[in-house]
């Protein structure tokens, strides 16, 4: 519940801290209606469309209504995945208005106890400090080595749990050691001619849970030609906090990386998760009125760059020999990589170099999976509405392979593969697993 | 404000969950795509069936309340804007196709399906349907029937009207009538299918509508006419027409518009010329590659500096899409986006576009001007903002000087858009009061208490339209 006197206090910061000029910046066309999934799932209803947040956030500031329950329901409910922008021809930038929004809503709201404590506990406690990250990721492994998993699995106690978490809990990787977690490069030279020195921006998730992608993406990355600075003193890209209302925590964990990775005389920043890439390229938006940080912030931003792209103007698969045994390939978007990085040919077109695959584009591929952050978790029914449907669309492909580019992604399409039960004939696989794969597989 | 009473039966009719009045529920349906109309409606309502329909309708009409259909709310007259408050009529579950009639050639749809789905749907049968509104992946064919929408295809293939064959109309006392046919000729009674299209939900509920389908055309190519000087591009489409070719699309763009429209779709659109030309013909082989040669001499004849044709589909594509998206483009110039809607005979394109431009110069006013050339449908477009009341009223001053104009060439106020509530002070100027009186006497006896979409078409009184409200 939000009381009478924080609605107040909401609407008075609406007024002071939304951007005016963007919100009429909306001609309110609705070209960006059918590419909203929560529109479409929603049943066609406008007050789920970017039209109708952008109104809604509008008629907040105007004072034609009151930030109510509604209105924060229409706001939560958005997946952030910023369909809408790339469609929208008017340019209005619906993702910055949102992420201020929220940040307003959420500093003047009194969260209930357990929201608050999780809240805390997973965006201050445990993604700014990698050490933390290491050590929860490394509990998981240990209750994946021990027996426990099975122990849990077969006592049923998963199924305390709503039934999509209990999946999920199916579907995470096999954790690495806490010993290969501490011990990571700091610098990689390139196999080859030296082309480009890069600096590789690992990610809290991508260093811990998924640490054998982030091995693939720097061994691609050397064959590519790269020489590689990993500098330890990097942060969590605070994604999170900047979707969650946290827009503060969002700009220490920015400035940062900024630091960190301000002096390395390098060519380019190399993400290999979408959700952190998108937010790494929009910090100097975020520190926009910081005039310390402004410029150091734009620097930063020039430079970043997914894994796919820079592969692919580095000519990777031509360069090199890609080949797979026989199957059918098919590849989701990752919405931030491919709405706000604008990255959507450069992997499609590094899986189309394999030889031996047969490349399929699924329809929609370019619309969320439900993933969004934390919102499968906190938005679940939404959420796993819109992954049935991405799973009518991946199965009509027949592939066999499904890519993404983002951990959250990978880790839903998973788990759609796991609640259609095609876990036998179907797999989720990062790009960049796939194409060391297919690098290997020449040998 | 809707009595409990009437919210109870309205809920008891289509069910709870498909009543609304909570305030954000309201004021997602307060507005459509006509800068600065707002107004807050009492309710919102999804009927399911026909039935529901008309009930919902009779409940209306005994207490007097206003009904305001909408589809994608996407119309330009602030016709869904419910200025009278009342009830907003949805057709999120009546988007059905219900049948493609491979033998009689036709299409029967609910209203709420958005057009260019059907479009896909009769396309992959081979068949065509060409009205294509640029809004017509969002448009629903409930919109287009009610704005007798045009397109990109108008010139040689018509609007909206001429594919429409039948109706199922929920009258404004709740009578359930059926118009028209699948027949290719009927005399019986005056034709109130050519009624109700551009009625503007004004005449009642139009809650199924069968459409005309031609086969696909077999071939289509598409090229660009670059100039240097807008009045040869204007001459070139009345060129084009006199002599005796009728291309599927004659679009128009000036600079500032193609700027803009690069800026968003970022395809190579030459942004250092004054203007373009989007033509394109559809048909057999022979005779369009016949007609495109013609028409690329005609326009080489008219000093274009360069005619390109697209080398394939993907790129024709782009082109055509592009153009769609001018006007939306041009809301990234300033926060207030105004357009007009004025048409004039083909053949008086040139002084329209160059009166357009002085008057843009007399009152000092940045216009982009892209539009349906071939229609003699052009598009002035004014990027302002509408919280500079100075400004907003030359803008107010300059665009009834392009209706005049454009009234004094032949022609009329709005050619596709609509009247709703924001051209409705105008609509005397082109009719007359006679006119006027003559459309009120079928209002009245259509609907005796003026409850569909109430305060649209028909201006309390004709006076100096505002383009400021509130
Ligand atoms: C960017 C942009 C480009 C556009 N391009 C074009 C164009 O090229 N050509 C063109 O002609 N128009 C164009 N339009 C205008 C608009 O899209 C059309 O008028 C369209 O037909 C409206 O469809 P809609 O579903 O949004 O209808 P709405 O805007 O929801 O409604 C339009 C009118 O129809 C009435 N109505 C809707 N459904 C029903 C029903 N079932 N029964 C009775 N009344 C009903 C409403 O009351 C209203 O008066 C454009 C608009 C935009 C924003
Ligand atoms: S956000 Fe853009 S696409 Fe959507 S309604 Fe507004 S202007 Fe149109
Ligand atoms: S970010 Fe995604 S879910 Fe949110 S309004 Fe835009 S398209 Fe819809």
């Amino acid at each position: 519940m939000t009381t009478v006197k924080e609605q107040q206090v909401i609407q008075e910061q609406f007024k002071e801290r939304m951007n005016q000029d963007e919100l009429l910046n909306c001609m309110r066309c609705g070209f960006c209606l059918p590419t909203c999934p929560t529109y479409i799932e929603s049943g066609l209803k406008e007050a789920h469309s970017p039209r109708g947040r952008i109104a809604l956030m509008k008629a907040v500031v105007d004072g034609i209504i009151e930030p109510d329950e509604e209105v924060e329901r229409s706001l939560e409910l958005c997946l952030g995945c910023r369909a809408c922008e790339p469609v929208c021809p008017s340019g209005v930038k619906y993702g910055h208005l949102l992420e201020e929004a929220r940040d307003i809503i959420n500093q003047n709201k009194k969260h209930s106890l357990p929201v608050k404590m999780v809240r805390n506990a997973v965006l201050n406690g445990l993604f700014p400090h990698q050490n933390r990250m290491q050590m929860v990721t490394g509990l998981l492994g240990f209750y994946q080595r021990s027996g426990m998993q099975t122990l849990t699995r077969k006592t049923g106690m998963m199924k305390l749990f709503p039934d999509h978490l209990a999946t999920m809990e199916k579907v995470l990787p096999q954790v690495p050691t806490m010993k290969k977690m501490k011990n990571r490069p700091e610098f990689l030279e390139a196999l080859g001619p030296q082309t480009k020195r890069v600096a590789f921006f690992k990610g809290c998730l991508m260093d811990t849970m998924f640490l054998e992608s982030n091995d693939a993406t720097m061994k691609l990355l050397q064959l590519a030609g790269c020489e590689i600075v990993i500098p330890p003193d990097q942060a969590c890209c605070g994604a999170l906090h900047g979707h969650s209302g946290e827009k503060d925590a969002g700009k220490e964990l920015a400035k940062r990386n900024i630091q960190a990775f301000e002096d390395l005389e390098v060519d380019f920043i190399i993400t290999n998760a979408g959700g952190c890439g998108a937010f790494l390229i929009d910090y100097d938006h975020l520190l926009k009125d910081d005039p310390d940080w402004k410029e150091r912030a734009k620097a930063f931003v020039s430079k970043i760059k997914d894994i796919s792209e820079i592969l692919y103007e580095l000519d990777f698969h031509k360069k090199n020999h890609l080949e797979l045994p026989e199957q059918v390939i098919t590849y989701q978007d990752s919405c931030h990589l491919r709405n706000v990085m604008k990255t959507a040919s450069a992997p499609r077109a590094l899986l189309q170099a394999i030889k031996g695959i047969e490349y399929r584009e699924m329809k929609d591929a370019d619309r969320c999976c439900g993933s969004a952050g934390i919102y499968n978790i906190v938005e679940s029914e939404m959420s796993m509405q819109i992954l049935d449907y991405k799973m009518i669309q991946t199965k009509a492909t027949l592939a066999t392979t499904v890519v993404t580019a983002n951990p959250g992604c990978l880790l839903q399409m998973k788990l759609g593969i796991e609640r259609e039960g095609l876990t036998d004939k179907m797999r989720g696989v990062h790009i960049v697993d796939l194409l060391l794969e297919a690098v290997g597989q020449e040998k | 404000m809707l009595s409990n009473d009437v919210k109870q039966k309205l809920k008891a009719i289509v069910g709870v969950e498909n009543f609304e009045d909570s305030k954000s529920a309201c004021l997602v349906y307060s507005y459509d795509a006509t800068p600065n109309f707002q107004s807050m409606p009492d309710g919102v309502i999804s009927p399911r069936t026909t039935q529901e329909v008309s009930e919902i309708v009779k409940l209306c009409n005994e207490h007097k309340i206003p009904i305001v259909p909408r589809g994608s709310g996407s119309n330009l007259c602030g016709g869904t804007c419910p200025t009278e408050g009342g009830l907003v009529l949805l057709f999120r579950h009546m988007n059905k196709i219900l049948e493609i009639d491979e033998e009689n050639l036709t299409v029967t749809v609910q209203p709420g399906v958005v057009t260019l789905d059907m479009i896909n749907a009769v396309e992959a049968k081979g068949l065509f349907y060409p009205p294509d509104p640029s809004s017509m992946k969002i448009s629903t064919m409930g919109g287009n029937i009610n704005e007798n929408s045009g397109g990109l295809r108008g010139l040689k293939y018509g609007v909206t009207r001429d594919y429409v064959m039948a109706l199922e109309v929920v009258l404004a006392n709740g009578d359930i009538i059926r118009t028209g046919g699948k027949l290719a000729k009927d005399v019986a009674g005056y034709d109130l299918t050519r009624l109700y299209v551009g009625s503007e939900g004004t005449l009642g509920v139009i809650t199924e509508a069968t459409l005309k389908l031609i086969p696909i055309p077999e071939t289509k190519k598409t090229m660009l006419a670059l100039y240097q000087d807008l009045e040869a591009a204007a001459k070139t489409v009345s060129k084009i027409i006199a002599n005796k070719i009728i291309p599927s699309t004659l679009e128009f763009l000036d600079q500032p518009t193609l700027k803009v429209v690069e800026d968003f779709a970022q395809i190579g659109l030459p942004t250092d010329v004054q203007a373009v030309l989007l033509i394109e013909q559809d048909g057999p082989a022979e005779v369009v590659e016949k007609d495109m040669k013609k028409m690329a001499e005609i326009c080489h004849a008219e000093k274009a500096v360069s005619v390109k044709v697209a080398q394939t589909a993907e790129e024709a594509e782009a082109l055509t899409t592009a153009r769609r998206a001018a006007l939306s483009a041009c809301a990234r110039l300033k926060p207030t986006t105004i357009l007009e809607d004025a048409t004039v005979p083909r053949s008086e394109i040139a002084k329209m576009v160059n009166g357009i431009n002085k008057i843009a110069e007399k009152y000092k006013l940045d216009i982009c001007t892209f539009g349906h050339a071939g229609d003699g449908n052009l598009h002035p477009t004014c990027p302002t903002d509408a919280r500079n009341h100075e400004e907003m009223e030359r803008v107010e001053e300059a665009f009834a000087e392009i209706f005049a104009l454009a009234i004094e060439l032949g022609g009329t106020i709005t050619g596709e858009h609509g009247v709703g509530v924001m051209k409705a002070p105008y609509l005397e100027w082109k009719l007359g009061k006679e006119g006027i009186a003559a459309m009120q006497a079928i209002k009245s006896g259509l609907d005796p208490n003026n409850i569909m979409n109430p305060g649209k078409v028909f201006a309390k009184d004709s006076r100096k339209r505002l383009v400021v409200t509130r």
